[in-house]
């Protein structure tokens, strides 16, 4: 049996503290396992209004309008969730907003599921031919300073910044109950 | 039925500081030929994202008023918008929905609004605070009145006649249509 260490248990933390440190105020999400604590998070934190969508792609006119607002916002998706967006992501290319999505991968590392695993395996080239920056994450202990330099330029440099954060990192999901 | 130009043009009059977001094709068109004003942000795609384009800058902004103004085919696209909306209830914000029943970009195909499917029904499924149907241009003056006073979030479904009108085509960069928007919102920003 394997047990998590605490860090391993502790990057969604680490991600929360940097949406904390550059002030984002807006969190769209389509609920997902593997950022089911980072989703608890900001839902509990008032300065941070947690939107709950229906489909990704909507995620992606809620930075614009946040941005034209005045306001940051990040993203949290799975892997699944990046298919969603692909027209919408042209909003961020063609107005030059900043943009910050945190993606969960599926249908890679000890996949159970195959029906995940097309979408899973062109996500980060999906995420590129959009006008994203990508930096995969398979350790847990690189978190916190990917993801601070990730968000760092996002918003100081309007970059679309994609953050996948690996199968391995997050665990493989658990099909017995 | 309503003459959307005329419409739009009544609904814009002394908008003072009112936020607009508008839909790419007609929408767009018809806001700008009611006077282009740096407080547009004019769509030229993103088809489907206008309605939340408009939430994010109603979050952002709980002090202003934001108008969406867009058409059926945008709307339809996007309508699991109006399920996300009904969830914040942003009181700020108010969708008008310039709605022919076509897609007139495209050849005037008939739309789902055609077949009677109710956007202003939805909206009220989606525990939109109102949702109204109108029919009359005598009803702009009333929509006006929401865009500055009501309690959102609202949708507006305006039949407008099913005609093509000449396009009036406004600024196209995104780059400068977004700087424009934000140095007029907030010029510390810019």
């Amino acid at each position: 049996m394997h047990t998590p260490s605490p860090v391993e248990t502790s990057w969604p933390d680490a991600i929360y503290r940097h949406l904390q440190r550059c002030g984002v105020r807006q969190v769209g999400y389509v609920p997902d396992a593997g950022h089911s604590r980072l989703i608890a998070l900001c839902r509990s934190d008032p300065n941070i209004a947690d939107v709950v969508l229906t489909t990704e792609e909507e995620g992606v006119g809620l930075v614009a309008g946040a941005a034209l607002g005045g306001q940051r916002a990040a993203l949290l998706m799975q892997s699944s969730g990046v298919g969603n967006c692909i027209n919408m992501f042209s909003l961020l290319r063609n107005c030059g907003f900043g943009c910050v999505v945190l993606v969960t991968m599926r249908g890679e590392f000890g996949e159970f599921n195959p029906w995940q695993v097309p979408m899973g395996a062109i996500t980060e080239q999906t995420l590129r031919l959009a006008g994203f920056l990508t930096y995969r994450i398979d350790d847990a202990d690189d978190v916190d300073e990917v993801v601070g330099a990730g968000c760092d330029m996002a918003f100081g440099g309007d970059l679309a910044v994609a953050l996948l954060l690996s199968q391995r990192l997050i665990g493989r999901k658990q099909w017995t109950k | 039925m309503i003459d959307r130009r005329d419409f739009v043009r009544q609904l814009l009059i002394d908008r003072r500081d009112l936020l607009v977001v508008s839909g790419l094709g007609a929408a767009t068109y018809d806001v700008a030929a009611a006077g282009d004003h740096p407080l547009n942000f004019y769509l030229w795609g993103a088809m489907g994202g206008t309605a939340m384009i408009g939430l994010g800058l109603a979050l952002a902004q709980p002090q202003r008023r934001v108008a969406v103004i867009t058409g059926d085919g945008d709307m339809l696209m996007g309508l699991g918008s109006l399920a996300t909306i009904g969830v914040k209830q942003p009181d700020n914000l108010v969708i008008v929905v310039l709605d022919n029943a076509h897609y007139g970009e495209t050849g005037m195909q008939p739309s789902h609004t055609k077949a009677g499917i109710d956007l202003v029904a939805t909206a009220r499924a989606c525990r939109f605070k109102e949702a109204h149907a109108v029919t009359r241009i005598e009803d702009a003056a009333a929509v006006r009145a929401l865009l500055h006073g009501g309690k959102g979030p609202i949708l507006v479904s305006a039949r407008i006649k099913e005609e093509d009108v000449p396009r009036v085509l406004p600024l196209r960069d995104g780059h400068a249509i977004k700087q424009r928007f934000i140095a007029a919102l907030d010029p510390a920003r810019a």
